[in-house]
């Protein structure tokens, strides 16, 4: 079980923040002739070295703004990195803001082909899926509506539904699972629980160490943009929880 | 920069289809509007510039289906390259939460109006049926109407270079649309769609900057196959083809130097 599954070398971003954002010909002209195109550099992310194994389940802990979000948008490739590199091994679900590749004018069932296609799978495969992912997020009588007409809460089901109907390798999962209603949440945590049983690699960003210490075996903290502890999850949560305790003064 | 296109092929038809269906799924008419916009605005276009520069131009041979072909060329062009244009802006929320490789979305805008233009074609097909067999104004069908999909297929490429080009200036500066607007304006007038270039009294610098447009290379090209009956003037060809070769050379460069960039503007 020693195969890594992410492997992070030294990982950089930087941002070029501008004074005002500018997105227009118009004004990127009179700033340039005027000489007012400043940027200041801003580094979200610092050197971040680590590998996660196939298998282990890593909590990312940080306060607000510590880097956990471009981390992970680092990690699904959403983000190239300033320098460094970053290695992933086996297919990726990421389950945060759930639906959001979603087309709105397009039918529940059109959208299931299109969100997996999306992923990199092909029309036949996802087909097999099929009655699998409609069962779990029990929208049967709404499948050939529009996606527009959808509850957030039913197109979150169906993102959570069909995100891990496809038998991810690597899950990234984002704060609390929250996803619909009680009934639906139960569902969802007992499926993500057989994903763990399965051996999945999951990364886990919460600030709940609670929950930390419940389903990961490892975990990190980050702040501004470098790693200051790693380790297990009860060490890591314990310095975490100091951590807090310590800015409460 | 295309290597991962056959891994995510799948999406790609996915983004296609769904293009096409989308457009015309509210719509009473549905698929129809495909026919029934390039014949509703040729017929207004015969009405309104037939008198002036049809009737007394013979070597037109047939004005309305002179005019069709131009227009369905010039409409797939500015179509295609202002879809994928807005392609990689509309998809924001998809190129920022999961990774596809970007090139799909213009990509997969040409290939969806590409395939409603091939559609539209019957039109023309319709035009040319009803003018040899109902009227003394026949179009020359001869064997090469089969070359039609040359000059087609030089406009294809055409389209996707620039898309790829504007597709990347469009997600640094919002403001690229309406300039692009105003420039898909001059050209339906820069390209001989309701004249004829020949015809025009002007001087010979002025007809010069007119053939220089590749549009009407390409448009030319395309009227000598189906409407003239006869071999295309080889320079038309050469410069079609080299002008689209170095679009798409300059359109794949300028996306591919530009696109890790686009997360930080979405």
């Amino acid at each position: 079980m020693s195969e890594p599954a992410i492997v992070l070398d030294n990982v950089s971003m930087m941002f070029n923040l501008n004074k005002e954002k500018i997105d227009n010909l118009k004004e990127y002209i009179i700033k340039f002739f005027k000489g007012q195109l400043n940027f200041s550099e801003f580094w979200a992310l610092r050197d971040i070295s680590f590998t996660v194994e196939k298998g282990e389940r890593l909590g990312i802990l940080g306060f607000n703004g510590a880097g956990k979000s471009t981390l992970l948008k680092v990690i699904a490739g959403v983000m190239k990195p300033t320098t460094g590199t970053v290695k992933r091994e086996g297919v990726l679900a990421p389950l945060l803001e759930l639906g959001a590749g979603f087309d709105m004018n397009y039918s529940g069932r059109e959208n299931i082909f299109l969100y997996g296609a999306t992923m990199g799978y092909s029309r036949k495969y996802i087909q097999s899926k099929y009655d699998e992912i409609l069962s779990f997020c029990e929208l049967e009588n709404f499948i050939e509506a529009p996606v527009k007409n959808y509850s957030s809460g039913m197109r979150a089901r169906l993102g959570f539904a069909i995100a891990t109907a496809v038998d991810p390798e690597i899950l990234i999962v984002d704060e609390v699972l929250s996803v619909g209603d009680a009934k639906f949440r139960i569902k969802s945590e007992a499926k993500i629980q057989s994903m763990f049983d399965k051996g999945v690699t999951v990364l886990f960003v919460s600030h709940n160490t609670d929950q930390v210490r419940r389903l990961c075996n490892n975990a990190i903290i980050l702040d501004h943009g470098r790693i200051i502890a790693s380790g297990t999850a009860d060490e890591v949560c314990e310095i975490y929880e100091e951590m807090i305790h310590n800015s409460k003064k | 920069m295309f290597k991962d296109l056959y891994k995510y092929r799948y999406l790609l038809r996915e983004i296609v289809v769904k293009n096409i269906k989308i457009q015309y799924r509210n719509s009473v008419l549905g698929i129809f509007w495909t026919f029934l916009q390039p014949l509703l605005t040729t017929i207004v276009l015969v009405l309104v510039f037939g008198g002036m520069f049809g009737s007394r131009d013979a070597q037109l041979l047939n004005y309305p289906t002179y005019l069709l072909c131009g227009r369905l060329l010039y409409e797939f062009y500015t179509q295609s390259t202002k879809r994928a244009m807005r392609s990689i802006t509309l998809s924001a929320s998809v190129i920022k939460k999961v990774y596809v490789p970007k090139y799909i979305y213009p990509l997969a805008n040409v290939i969806s109006n590409f395939i409603t233009f091939l559609i539209s074609l019957l039109v023309l097909v319709g035009f040319i049926v009803y003018f040899n067999l109902f009227t003394d104004k026949p179009t020359n069908v001869t064997p090469y109407i089969l070359l039609a999909w040359v000059p087609l297929v030089i406009l294809f490429i055409t389209c996707l270079g620039i898309g790829l080009i504007l597709s990347t200036m469009s997600v640094f500066f919002k403001d690229i649309e309406y300039l692009y607007d105003v420039f898909c304006m001059l050209l339906f007038y820069f390209t001989p769609i309701f004249y004829n270039v020949k015809s025009l009294k002007v001087s010979p610098m002025v007809m010069k900057a007119l053939m220089a447009n590749p549009m009407y290379s390409l448009v030319s090209m395309f009227r000598s196959c189906v409407l003239f009956g006869e071999m295309w003037n080889w320079n038309w060809f050469w410069y079609s083809l080299g002008f689209s070769i170095v679009m798409l050379l300059m359109g794949t460069l300028i996306f591919y130097k530009k696109q890790d960039k686009f997360i930080l503007h979405l």
